[in-house]
């Protein structure tokens, strides 16, 4: 498919749950069953205005939707080029994006009539928001998270245990966010009737990738409405962070077709592209089938998945969603990197200037954004995704600041 | 022409028994033993081989054989050396019927025809591809039959009714009755749910059903042999690999001796019901 012929970049996932060749539905025969029952109530779901009605009212009342759209004037300055809104979805209730996603899940793992869900999580923000929401809708919930992560994200595994759900922590393979999500779908496939699994991002077999981005898109229609109030216009540039994707395809879905918008989503470049030891699927990966979808993923020339590498467990994944893969592919989306350096740098300088803790993960965006920002025009206008709160990070964060004199 | 997957069966049928299928990983825990594990299977009374192809992120897999694979991947296994053990092995067993199983993306990054060239020169006779399920038959599946392979399915609990044939639909060899919802090498199951699951499997196809997934005992392998036509066992006997390799790492030489007691018993299990 080629930029020039496409009328519309709003037009996947095909029927077979294809972006061009991503996506798919690649699982095992036991699982086939759940995910065509999964895509069937979401379609009923979506022709419903009770589910619809029943969303809004969680993220108004509960989220705390819309989020604000703030003008960051002290960054601004200190960038001295083009003008940086931070569209704020880390002020929602529990601290980031995911919960947009969990709430819209959960709602549905409702109307099939589950009572007990399972989410695979790396920072934790994820479990931490399913695990909100399985208390909010008297749902059980196990989330299963690298053992690796179960360390890097105390705070968090300490939130989910006292929300009552049971955390498993995860040995097998590289112990991260990748073998959380192996095991999550090895105890979905062991628990088919009972069980629904909530993935965190854009990844997964159809319907799980269009699913995520529709209960994500509302960061991106609110954030067009509320530039639209600020500026009168749409925004020159937006920039997200990206681990499966889905805080990035949430903003950037609803702007797909605004040709004068540029898009950047920033992967983890850990120590950098050339060490070999970074998360970056699009920048240093080959097209492949993991997870139940073909994507761009790090692995070797035998097909052998390969460890990602980021200081931050929620970009530590070796793929990435397959309509990332796709708009890579028909170049409607640029998708840059930001090292574990570049992001520990962002992390204090947003915490300073504008007395706003970034997550890890969107520190990431703000690091490709310092080198940007500068270069653009004072007339050009910029929405950065700050798509969770920093808290969970400290306890890594702060002796690495301390070393380099940042503190 | 008939193929050695439709002899053993006919040939086990006609001596009033199940067959039995053995799995291993290819390269597991190193080309040499996997390679002598595989004649010792034979000479144990395996009528079918199932070599595994290691991938890293074995989904549908239980602990033994994730274990497995990783320990064959660190041996240096890849899919090309798999492809030349397949056709050593053929060599050496012109009649035993040869079934690689594994996951799509090592296939993938190798090179689909280039896959199925290889496969077919080696004298492969089938293929289960554990995620890649009818929805995804372009993939693999209808090339592989173009091929002239036999592209084995698998049947689960959860699949029923119009599922059933659909998954049925270009299935060849035989079914495999994955007889556990779950993974492999954790929980068996009854007798009464598969013999339901055989019975409506029977429905809808002609092709001999094996079950596996769960069987460890001989008399779990003989009672699978009644219920449906065979056994295949996979977990229990990777595991006598894990159990023969000392701390540093080295595997024991008596391994495929080892296993091939552990297939007798179960093969003896199978013919004497
Ligand atoms: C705050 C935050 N941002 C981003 C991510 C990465 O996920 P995604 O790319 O799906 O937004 C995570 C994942 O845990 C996260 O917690």
């Amino acid at each position: 498919m080629d930029q020039a012929v496409l009328n519309s970049f709003q037009i996947g996932p095909d029927e077979d749950g294809r972006f061009g060749i991503h996506g798919g539905r690649f699982v095992a025969e036991t699982l086939m069953p759940l995910i065509l029952s999964v895509e069937q109530a979401y379609r009923d779901a979506q022709n419903d205005p009770e589910f619809e009605r029943q969303l809004r009212y969680y993220q108004t009342h509960y989220i705390g939707r819309p989020s604000p759209l703030y003008f960051a004037e002290r960054l601004t300055k200190y960038f001295g080029g083009a003008k940086l809104y931070f569209k704020r979805d880390e002020l929602n209730h529990t601290g980031a994006h995911k919960i947009n996603n969990v709430l819209g899940q959960a709602l549905l793992a409702k109307r099939m009539g589950k009572t007990k869900i399972i989410a695979e999580t790396g920072a934790g923000q994820h479990g931490v928001a399913t695990a909100t929401a399985c208390a909010l809708f008297d749902l059980e919930c196990e989330v299963f998270m690298g053992a690796e992560d179960v360390v890097r994200q105390k705070p968090n595994v300490d939130r989910m245990r006292l929300l009552g759900a049971k955390v498993h922590p995860v040995t097998s393979g590289t112990s991260t966010l990748k073998d959380a999500m192996n095991e999550a779908l090895r105890y979905w496939v062991a628990n088919p009737e009972t069980h629904f699994y909530i993935i965190g991002t854009v990844a997964g077999p159809h319907p799980y990738p269009e699913m995520v981005r529709d209960f994500q898109a509302v960061i991106g229609k609110e954030a067009k409405e509320q530039m639209m109030e600020a500026e009168g216009r749409l925004p020159d540039a937006l920039i997200a962070c990206i681990g499966g994707g889905s805080n990035a395809m949430g903003l950037f879905y609803p702007f797909l077709d605004d040709k004068s918008v540029d898009i950047y989503g920033v992967e983890a470049a850990g120590h950098g592209i050339d060490s070999g030891l970074h998360a970056a699927s699009l920048t240093g990966g080959e097209p492949g089938v993991l997870h139940g979808n073909r994507t761009y993923l790090l692995q070797s020339k035998e097909g052998q998945i390969a460890d990602a590498h980021s200081i931050s467990a929620g970009l530590d994944y070796p793929g990435i969603g397959p309509e990332h893969a796709w708009l890579h592919d028909v170049g409607r989306v640029n998708y840059v990197s930001a090292t574990d350096e570049e992001a520990l740098v962002a992390f204090q300088l947003c915490s300073r200037q504008e007395g706003i803790i970034p997550a890890l993960e969107p520190s990431h965006a703000l690091g490709f954004a310092s080198t940007m920002i500068p270069e653009m025009d004072k007339d050009k206008v910029v929405i950065l995704n700050m798509c969770g709160r920093g808290d969970k990070d400290l306890g890594a964060v702060l002796p690495k600041l301390d070393e380099r004199g940042l503190l | 022409m008939t193929g050695r997957i439709t002899k053993t069966f006919e040939q086990a049928k006609s001596n009033g028994r199940g067959i039995l299928g053995v799995f291993v990983s290819a390269g597991d825990p190193s080309e040499e033993i996997c390679a002598a594990t595989l004649d010792a299977l034979v000479e144990a009374g395996a009528d079918m081989i199932e070599l595994g192809m290691p991938f890293s992120d074995p989904m549908a897999d239980g602990p033994a054989i994730q274990a497995a694979s990783l320990r064959a991947i660190a041996a240096g296994m890849t899919l090309e050396k798999t492809l030349k053990m397949a056709a050593e092995f053929r060599e050496r067993h012109p009649d035993t019927p040869l079934i690689l199983m594994g996951y799509f993306n090592p296939i993938y990054m190798y090179g689909r025809d280039a896959f199925l060239a290889r496969a077919v020169a080696a004298g492969v006779d089938g293929l289960i591809i554990v995620d890649l399920p009818p929805e995804e038959d372009v993939e693999l599946c209808d090339p592989a039959i173009a091929a002239g392979l036999d592209f084995i399915r698998l049947t689960t609990p959860t699949t029923k009714g119009t599922r059933l044939t659909r998954v049925l639909e270009k299935a060849g060899g035989f079914v495999y009755y994955v007889s556990i919802a779950g993974i492999t090498g954790t929980k068996s199951a009854g007798a009464d749910s598969i013999k339901a699951a055989i019975a409506d499997i029977r429905g809808a196809t002609d092709l001999p059903v094996v079950t596996g997934f769960g069987i460890r005992t001989p008399e779990q392998a003989a009672e699978a042999s009644i219920l449906s036509d065979g056994a295949i066992v996979g977990s229990a006997v990777v595991e006598i690999i894990a159990n023969n390799i000392d701390e540093a790492g080295t595997p024991s030489p008596e391994i495929p001796q080892k296993i091939g007691q552990y297939v007798s018993s179960l093969a003896k299990a199978i013919a004497a019901k």
